[in-house]
């Protein structure tokens, strides 16, 4: 009791030293919990992978296509259980700065692969039916401010010309991880606008959707899928749908270790900032350690005064950290938009934010503390700060 | 007016010099960051830059933007080269490389996850106008044939692409028979073959974009625009350098800006830790400062004697993280471009402007950190202040 008495007391003597040191503490730590954030932002359509997907590819890349004829064989494969494809469109809505993933599907087959894109049967019906139609993730529809029967003028760059579609649906995820900033319209839309100007060219597939059965069974099942296509004009490469998607993060890899990199850099800056202060309350209180040595106090009890008040500041200022982050990544979610699907702060970040509060007040006393559990009695009196 | 001598301001900070240490390490740290991150978006800069030849025009499909996206048939290139003034080359055919360019999905030697790589058809009139583009390794592939010639950042880092290596795309095995330095421009991080052998191989009926130069580099502008009043071109003209300058520009900005704000935010902690070992010195000195008054040094002199600490404590900070910066130079980095949705590899780049940008912003951060201590030191109060003692 007198311990913890003696520490906050000791901790808020300064009291703009104290609150300035916790400034700097509750800025690193959000900003800490923000990148890894960040980081995290770019594994969610790794997250949100399901287990019975796989996705079949040309195998030379995403760019080149494969023939639509490759559903009915696919199909045909032991272990496949449905096939949907997908096109990139790659299209622009107003300015290039409103990004967000266009895709050409086949409606009724698309949407049973992906059941956590909740539509209700009306809308499911609706955009089947129509062929100008789209569905859309509620984010993206929310940041837009589109709302059903809307039309969307989208401008192509890989499918030249201004397409307009008109929302059907809108649909909302099943949990937090599902992406809901995507736009899905009609692949026969694309496909008969292709045949009309390039008669060559049509009837081709970006991505198959291979629906499975038995997860387990995902590596033989893709391996069989490529068998099947070796050799051809157009080999496939079929991998799960989290392989897929971290095909993707890894290509970003550089940047994703600079931002963990930088990341660390914030807590260590805060550490210099902290073990300064605590040398410094250490080095003005030489004559009161010197004191409560003489009076028979043993150089452990002055070590732990030194590291509970450290360790009190950083708790505080890790505390309102954490705190902090919650409104700041909300913020900084709906500043970005669309460009990270998913913006959470997760429970190993908010782990590691109090791990690192924790490790800066610990290594942050640890010198002083140590200097005066050692300092010498007569010495340390004589000594005016 | 006296001003108190710059030997007392240095030595006062090496008095303390485990908290002098300390708070130049935090305002270091930030600078360090700070200056990366420009380097990083200047080396995008001058790497794309660099790929682009001045007297170059590149034509795309409209619309496209990207080379991966853009069509370009060969009755448009022929109508392109019959615009009056495109250059010859010394054999009389003209200056115009017919180019198709397609991304292949390669594994990196490092890690083995694959990322996108462009596979570049050209010729020798292609490797004529780019004279930046120097063999050195190997020897040039041969026309009509499937050999190819890698950049040296794709050499280096693609699984296959190294000189005598093998690629197998497209139906067919790949020969690497030489490597080629692009001057660290954006074809470092490519691979060039035969145009007609890929056309055939990719199966593609256009190429991506066609490459020519002017007889007269300064009609540029009137070319641009005879090409596009022609209504037979549905073609988008640009300068060469103009155009890999706009494909530098998102991630450049998207580096930048991701940048200047992490500094904004590390900043307030350097701030911050400046601040606080101000605002000891300050208190740990108030018998001397009030000496120094009492012997007639003014308020403004105490202000700035002390102001002038915090900045030589924040240069020595701004120093120190310039130095490490500095040992950036040099690292190859290679990432994807999500505008071309290709590999490039670029360099941390240091220029003059980046280190006075650096020593300026670490300056402010001693600014910042060091008025309100220096505030108070000049406005103490002598009699107190001697009382202190």
């Amino acid at each position: 009791m007198f311990l913890t008495h003696l520490l906050l007391r000791n901790a808020f003597r300064h009291p703009l030293r104290s609150l300035l040191t916790l400034l700097g503490l509750v800025v690193a730590i959000a900003a800490f919990g923000l990148l890894r954030t960040v980081n995290e932002a770019w594994y969610a359509g790794v997250q949100a992978s399901s287990a019975t997907r796989l996705i079949a590819r040309n195998a030379t890349s995403l760019t080149f296509v494969l023939p639509i004829s490759y559903a009915q064989r696919i199909r045909g494969v032991d272990g496949v259980s449905s096939v949907s494809w997908a096109n990139w469109f790659g299209g622009i809505y107003q300015t290039e700065r409103n990004f967000f993933p266009q895709f050409g599907v086949d409606p009724a087959s698309y949407l049973k692969l992906y059941p956590e894109y909740l539509l209700t049967d009306d809308e499911k019906l609706a955009f089947v039916k129509d062929r100008q139609g789209a569905v859309v993730g509620r984010k993206l529809a929310n940041q837009y401010g589109w709302k059903l029967g809307d039309t969307v003028p989208i401008r192509g760059t890989i499918y030249p010309g201004t397409w307009n579609f008109t929302i059907r649906g809108i649909w909302d995820g099943r949990d937090a991880k599902t992406d809901e900033n995507q736009m899905l319209f009609h692949w026969q839309l694309l496909n008969e606008s292709i045949k009309k100007r390039f008669p060559k060219r049509g009837d081709a597939v970006g991505v198959f959707i291979v629906g499975i059965d038995d997860p387990s069974q995902a590596a033989a099942v893709a391996g069989r899928v490529d068998a099947m296509f070796k050799n051809s004009l157009a080999e496939s490469l079929t991998e799960t749908e989290s392989a897929f998607q971290l095909s993707f993060v890894s290509m970003s890899e550089a940047i994703l270790v600079a931002i963990e990199a930088v990341s660390y850099i914030v807590v260590l800056i805060i550490l210099a900032v902290m073990a300064n202060t605590m040398t410094m309350t250490a080095r003005e209180r030489l004559a009161e350690y010197a004191t409560l040595k003489a009076l028979g106090f043993g150089p452990g009890f002055v070590a732990r005064l030194l590291l509970g008040e450290s360790l009190l500041i950083a708790a505080l200022g890790g505390a309102l950290g954490i705190a902090v982050s919650f409104p700041i990544a909300a913020a900084f979610a709906s500043v970005v938009g669309s460009v990270l699907p998913v913006f959470e702060i997760s429970a190993t970040t908010l782990a590691l934010q109090a791990g690192a509060a924790l490790a800066v007040g610990l290594v942050a006393a640890a010198w002083p503390a140590w200097q005066m559990g050692r300092i010498d009695i007569v010495n340390g009196l004589r000594h005016v700060a | 007016m006296k001003q108190l001598p710059w030997s007392y301001i240095a030595r006062n900070l090496w008095v303390r010099r485990v908290t002098t240490a300390l708070t130049a390490l935090g305002l270091g740290l930030v600078v360090y960051v700070f200056a990366t991150v420009l380097m990083m978006s200047e080396g995008i800069k001058a790497t794309l830059v660099a790929t682009g030849n001045p007297d170059n025009l590149l034509a795309l499909r409209k619309g496209a933007g990207a080379e991966i996206n853009s069509g370009v048939s060969r009755d448009q290139a022929a109508i392109l080269g019959s615009l009056p003034g495109v250059a010859t080359a010394a054999d009389g055919r003209l200056l115009l490389s017919y180019e198709p360019v397609v991304l292949n999905n390669l594994p990196k030697r490092a890690t083995g996850k694959p990322s996108n790589v462009s596979v570049r058809g050209t010729s020798d009139l292609g490797l004529a106008l780019r004279p930046q583009v120097k063999l050195v390794a190997g020897r040039m592939f041969r026309p009509g044939s499937s050999e190819l010639v890698a950049g040296q950042a794709t050499a280096r880092g693609f699984t296959g692409a190294g000189l005598g290596e093998t690629l197998r795309f497209a139906g067919r095995d790949w020969t690497v028979v030489g490597v080629f330095d692009a001057g660290n421009s954006g074809f470092d991080s490519e691979l060039w073959g035969d145009s007609e052998q890929m056309m055939q191989a990719f199966r593609r009926l256009q190429a991506s974009s066609v490459v020519l130069r002017l007889s007269d580099p300064t009609q540029a502008e009137a070319f641009i625009q005879r090409a596009a009043a022609d209504p037979r071109l549905t073609l988008d003209l640009k300068p060469e350098r103009q155009f890999y300058e706009e494909q530098s520009q998102a991630l450049a900005t998207f580096i930048r800006y991701l940048g200047l704000a992490l500094s904004i935010i590390f900043s307030i902690g350097a701030v911050v830790g400046a601040m606080i070992t101000m605002f000891a010195a300050v208190a740990s000195r108030t018998g001397e400062i009030a000496t120094l008054r009492a012997l007639g040094f003014r308020r403004p002199a105490v202000l700035w004697a002390f102001l002038a600490e915090s900045l030589l404590l924040s240069l020595v900070g701004g120093l120190l993280g310039l130095a490490g910066a500095a040992l950036m130079q040099g690292v190859n980095i290679s990432t994807t471009n999500f505008q071309t949705f290709s590999e490039v590899a670029f360099r941390f780049v240091m220029t003059p402007p980046i280190v006075s940008q650096t020593l300026l912003f670490a300056l402010l951060m001693g600014l910042v950190g060091g008025f309100l201590p220096a505030w108070r030191a000049a406005r103490l109060n002598i009699v107190d202040g001697l009382r202190a003692q």
